[in-house]
């Protein structure tokens, strides 16, 4: 909420005139009971028409007055929270966008995504409905308290009493209800879970006619979610009615002791009219702050989460030249004696294995390639392969040993300038909404036929060509209206587009059928002799050519060199290639 | 509060739906009859409360010492009677409709299942799972709110207004003269004002959801853009899209913020105008105070239902349309129900036979023109082809997710459709490329196809699919949970587990369909001599991209473009020097 403060206080003045207007309002909302006692009990028995009838006419005047000072004030609200959610979605997005895969992988996308969308829109609702309400509910209970103590303490006493037992009601109700609901959500998932796993499964299910055992799997959670959402719901519906019942009582009890003061002459019979007034508005101040809390409540939760990420440290800073590591091996890429850990634990944080029995992904990774030579990377699932590659674009740091790049340290170079030395294609690497030309070109200076020659050495000419508008063919989002072998192809062009100094395939032909892939090979071979290309596979097909392939296996380097030194050296290697080949 | 922002989106058949809503309720009708009737008697007890309070005040004005208590007593405990019944009432009613309309959400969604399970393969091919989740997860949920809260609010409405004004006509014909300057200017205003935010509120709501999916679409495709630099465009993108979002956002809020302050307005002004003509009649001893007094009270609650009315009435349609959504999903044609006389498909042998097989997804769209291959029991066939030649297809048609347009496609001599579905689909083992684990333990995972399979057996096919070690190093072991998204294991696990499901499962008949893509090398290899145990004596029908591993197929047909190009075997494929040999020499390149 302290950081929220920040992002509001640049509009202050805004704010408060909005405040000033609010008072204002509820002020001479105050007001018109108040003139409706005095023209009950004074004016009207004087029978003058005129006088009567101006004091009718103060009291509409109010009432539009305070119409129109209220809806500006709420406008006022809402263009300041307008502009506030604004500049908060705005920071949240940038800083979501530069954090490090490692800061990625611990919040989780389904969670950033919440944050940018639901979150921000709870913070702009409360940011709204707290300049709408926060002011006027305050005022209208404090103010229709006091206002009643002036007109008549004995009566006033009811309310003073009444109030505060209403608001605790109220809010130990909406607090109750918080959780339930929570249990509701969770019951909701679990349906939606069951679904999913039968839609998704949906041949698995038919093809083992488990029908029925899914039916009485989903009739269980149905009837779970139908209980507790019967319980949270009345419990949720309890406020309504007892507020009602509360006000109804108090009215009685005003008339009533009314009644009495009148009989021993302390207060006018106006009074009570005007106290019936007053009681609704006290009830509506109640409700007010009511929903307040609940919003807050939500609010508070939101900004957590989105200053949590706001507020997250800078990682993988650009560190100046001098501090860089430096090395005299001879080589375009080099790979010195590097560890890597995902499941790292900050310092100080507990954890059952010590550090020395935690798996890590990589054990000291060494190799160097010359500037256009190539190498390959094979192995099991898990093996490290893309972690080598994340760690050479420096989405992560190595935790022991460096890499460097053309004899530079990475972490030296400015991230966008490493970065542009690259092309690349990632698993489950992405398209992006917009045609299929800017999909290749992605921003950079290419020309047409840079983009054509990409398309074609990438093969991704020929599924282009078969469109009316070729290149200009539209991507939908995430590239779900192409084919995996047509996103692959279209995402190597892409790095073939930008001419790369240093190009990585990872896995980025697993769709791809292998003659399509080998014509791909050849072509950036052939084309792109320049480049230094690494490559991880499966297949060995797809690496046995590179000058020299690296064989993974849980982190370790189990075998190096070409395909022929490995088919002898390498066991494994030999029975990948054995499988693969079908020589038994 | 927030404005309610449902928008309006027209139902295309109102009665319709609304007599299938009705039918759901049928079961509830005394219930909902009675419910209706408390609902009335409720609103009219609290119509009362004003009436009396008026009398009681009447009483009580006439001044120092002259109070009648007896009156004043009278009226005061019959209110206090009045409301505390109609309080009562008010949460038995709700507690009531709650559990009416939250049983007929629990119905709805029983029946959007039961279809589901009805329904063909081919529709959950064409419709995205999100969509049909949302169905149950939030069109159910608003039928079932509107149900619970709209029927009583507007019958509470209607009664509040009409007694309200019957009440005040009675009290004063003539002050009641002030309600033909506030109900039009109510009417008006609130008619009005649902023409003006109602386009900006959905104008509102697309702003955000293209957003999100900016949001959504950008952040998934993080690494890329970052490996390319390409912050900046998107930074760009995304500033439009907040920009619009929150200007949006504010043109909505420009007019929906004269909501709450407008209806407070009208109810100030009603006071004042009763005020200054109550005032006018007083002193002219046309009225009482205490008939000021619930003339008061009753025109308070005047503004309110109005405007709830019109609220409502766009709940209703919002209600309208999801149920719409929600039928529309229960009419879907279900899978042909099996032709009468249908016969169980018995001590299987394995003969399958494919005759002149034509078939498309869509119509008018044939993607196997005229297949026909011939399956002998135990034989082992292998489906191979470039992506997108129609492979998994064949296995569509093999199992009857969907049927052939043409020809047929036969099992021990007769037509598959002469069988029985789920004895077809029992004759068949599979494991598929798309693995698929629920949340459950990985026992239940293992024995899903097997009713009463006993943990000895379980670990017996887990250690055929070598997973074994795997599930034991799991901190619970076999009763580990493990969920759809599968976090804590891999997508080679998760096939292995499939696997072994499969190997639980005694069929005559196997479809691997690229059953091993996501298993390493080296795990390939030792669950071969497994594979080959489970291959053993059935007939199976194999989709592979590596060729390797289906060369010693007994008949390997060759897709392209839908249509089997070739058949044969490895040897006479290779000789043949055609489509396979090309296929098979393009892994060497």
């Amino acid at each position: 909420m302290r950081e929220l403060g920040k992002y509001v206080k640049k509009y202050t003045g805004r704010i408060s005139l909005g405040v000033f207007l609010k008072l204002l309002a509820a002020g001479a909302e105050l007001l018109i009971p108040y003139v409706l006692e005095h023209l009950i009990d004074n004016v009207a028995p004087k029978e003058n028409i005129a006088e009567i009838v101006l004091y009718g006419f103060i009291m509409v005047v109010l009432a539009f007055a305070v119409r129109e000072t209220n809806v500006r004030a709420n406008r006022m609200g809402a263009s300041v929270s307008k502009d506030c959610t604004y500049e908060i979605r705005r920071d949240l997005f940038e800083k979501s966008m530069s954090l490090s895969g490692k800061q990625t992988d611990e919040v989780g996308l389904p969670s950033l995504i919440s944050r940018m969308t639901s979150d921000s829109y709870n913070i702009q609702n409360f940011l709204r409905a707290a300049q709408a309400m926060g002011i006027r509910a305050p005022m209208l209970l404090l103010g229709g308290i006091i206002v009643t103590f002036t007109m008549d303490t004995g009566l006033a006493l009811i309310l003073a009493i009444m109030a505060p037992v209403l608001i605790a009601l109220v809010v130990f109700v909406s607090f109750k209800g918080i959780p339930l609901y929570k249990k509701v959500q969770s019951k909701v998932d679990d349906i939606v879970r069951v679904m999913r796993e039968n839609i998704t499964g949906i041949r698995v299910v038919k093809a083992l006619s488990k029908e029925d055992y899914e039916r009485n799997r989903y009739r269980r959670v149905n009837d779970d979610l139908t209980k507790t959402d019967i319980f949270a719901s009345i419990v949720m519906s309890l406020p309504g009615p007892l507020m009602q019942l509360f006000l109804n009582g108090g009215l009685t009890l005003v008339v009533y002791v009314g009644a009495i003061r009148v009989n021993a002459g302390v207060t006018k019979p106006g009074v009570i009219l005007a106290f019936l007034t007053y009681f609704n508005m006290v009830l509506m101040g109640v409700m007010g702050l009511n929903r307040i809390f609940m919003m807050m409540s939500r609010a508070n939760a939101s900004a957590g989460r989105i200053f949590s990420i706001i507020n997250l440290p800078e990682d993988l800073v650009t560190i100046p030249e001098s501090e860089g590591a430096k090395t005299d091996r001879q080589g375009y890429i080099i790979f010195d004696h590097v560890d890597y850990s995902y499941n790292k634990h900050e310092e100080g944080e507990k954890d059952e294995l010590s550090g020395e029995d935690r798996q890590k992904t990589l054990y000291d990774i060494d190799f160097e390639i010359k500037k256009g030579g190539s190498l390959g990377i094979i192995g099991a699932t898990g093996a490290g392969k893309t972690t080598i590659f994340n760690l050479l674009m420096r989405f992560y740091d190595a935790d022991k040993g460096h890499v460097f790049v053309d004899g530079k340290d990475v972490r030296t170079f400015d991230k966008k300038k490493l970065h542009s030395m690259f092309g690349s294609v990632f698993q489950n690497d992405v398209l992006l909404t917009g045609n299929i030309k800017d999909n290749i070109v992605f921003g950079r200076e290419a020309d047409d036929e840079t983009v054509m020659n990409a398309a074609e050495d990438a093969r991704a000419s020929v599924f282009i060509g078969k469109y009316d508008d070729n290149f200009d063919h539209e991507v939908t989002k995430l590239g779900s209206n192409l084919s995996g072998g047509q996103k692959q192809r279209v995402m190597i062009s892409r790095a073939l587009a930008g001419d790369p100094d240093i190009l990585l395939l990872d896995d980025s032909s697993s769709a791809l059928d292998y003659k399509t892939d080998s014509e791909v090979r050849k072509a950036i071979r052939e084309k792109h002799a320049g480049t230094t290309l690494l490559v991880v596979a499966q297949r060995i097909s797809s690496i046995m050519s590179l000058d020299e392939i690296l064989v993974l296996d849980e982190g370790h380097v189990i075998g190096r060199g070409t395909h022929e030194e490995l088919l002898k050296t390498c066991k494994e290697y030999k029975e990948i290639y054995e499988t693969q080949m079908g020589d038994e | 509060m927030a404005p309610r922002q449902t928008v309006r989106v027209k139902p295309k058949d109102t009665k319709g739906t609304l007599r299938r809503i009705l039918s759901y309720l049928g079961g509830f009708k005394y219930l909902i009859a009675i419910i209706l009737m408390l609902c009335i008697v409720s609103n009219l007890l609290s119509l009362m409360g004003p009436s009396m309070a008026g009398k009681a005040i009447n009483a009580a004005s006439a001044g120092k010492g002259k109070v009648d208590f007896g009156e004043v007593k009278y009226y005061t405990v019959r209110m206090l009677i009045f409301y505390l019944t109609s309080s009562f009432l008010t949460i038995v009613i709700s507690n009531l409709m709650i559990f009416v309309s939250l049983n007929v959400a629990k119905k709805m969604r029983n029946d959007v299942f039961e279809k589901l399970m009805l329904l063909p393969v081919g529709f959950f091919d064409k419709n995205a799972t999100g969509d049909i989740i949302s169905r149950v997860s939030y069109d159910i949920d608003v039928v079932s709110q509107s149900l619970a809260s709209d029927l009583v609010a507007i019958l509470t409405s209607m009664v509040t207004v009409v007694g309200s004004l019957t009440m005040m006509i009675r009290i004063s014909p003539l002050l009641s003269l002030v309600e033909l300057i506030t109900i039009p200017l109510a009417v008006l205003y609130t008619t009005k004002m649902r023409k003006i935010t109602q386009p900006r509120y959905s104008k509102r709501s697309k702003a955000y959801g293209d957003m999100n999916g900016y949001v959504e679409e950008m952040f998934t495709g993080q690494k890329t853009i970052i490996a390319y630099s390409y912050e900046d465009k998107v930074s760009e993108g995304f500033d439009e899209k907040n920009k619009d979002s929150a200007d949006r956002y504010y043109d909505a809020e420009f007019y929906g913020a004269t909501m709450g302050p407008t209806v407070n307005g009208l109810n100030n002004l009603g006071l004042g105008l009763i005020g200054m003509f109550g005032a006018v009649l007083y002193s002219l001893k046309m009225i009482s105070l205490g008939q000021i007094s619930s003339f008061v009270l009753y025109s308070r609650k005047f503004s309110g239902p109005i405007n709830e009315i019109a609220n409502v009435t766009n709940e209703i349609y919002s209600a309208l349309s999801a149920a719409e959504r929600v039928f529309k999903l229960l009419d879907e044609t279900e899978e042909v129900k099996d032709t009468t006389g249908a016969k169980e498909l018995n001590d299987i042998k394995g003969n399958v036979e494919l005759k002149h097989v034509a078939f498309g997804y869509d119509e008018g769209r044939t993607i196997i023109h005229d297949l026909s291959f011939k399956a002998d029991a135990g034989k082992l066939i292998a489906i191979v082809g470039p992506t997108g030649a129609g492979k998994t297809t064949i296995i569509n048609l093999l199992m009857r997710f969907y049927d052939v347009d043409k020809g047929s496609v036969c099992v021990d001599g007769p037509d598959i459709r002469d069988y029985t579905r789920k004895s077809l689909r029992k004759a068949y083992a599979m494991v598929l490329q798309d693995t698929w684990v629920f949340n459950g333990t990985i026992f239940d995972n293992i024995a899903y196809g097997k009713e009463g399979a006993t943990m000895d057996e379980v670990v017996k096919a887990a250690k055929a699919a070598h997973i074994h070690s795997f599930i034991m190093q799991l901190p619970k072991g076999y009763n580990t949970i493990i969920g759809e998204d599968g976090g804590n294991i891999s997508k080679g696990q998760k096939q292995l587990l499939t696997i072994a499901r499969a190997m639980l499962y005694d069929s005559k008949m196997l479809i691997l369909d690229e059953a091993t893509s996501n298993v390493d090398t080296s795990t390939e290899r030792a669950i071969q001599s497994a594979m080959r145990e489970l291959m053993k004596d059935k007939t199976c029908f194999v989709i592979a991209h590596r060729l390797s591993t289906i060369k010693n197929a007994d008949l390997i047909l060759v897709l392209k473009d839908g249509d089997v190009c070739e058949q044969g075997t490895h040897e006479s494929l290779m000789k043949a020097g055609g489509f396979y040999y090309k296929l098979y020499h393009a892994q060497y390149e």
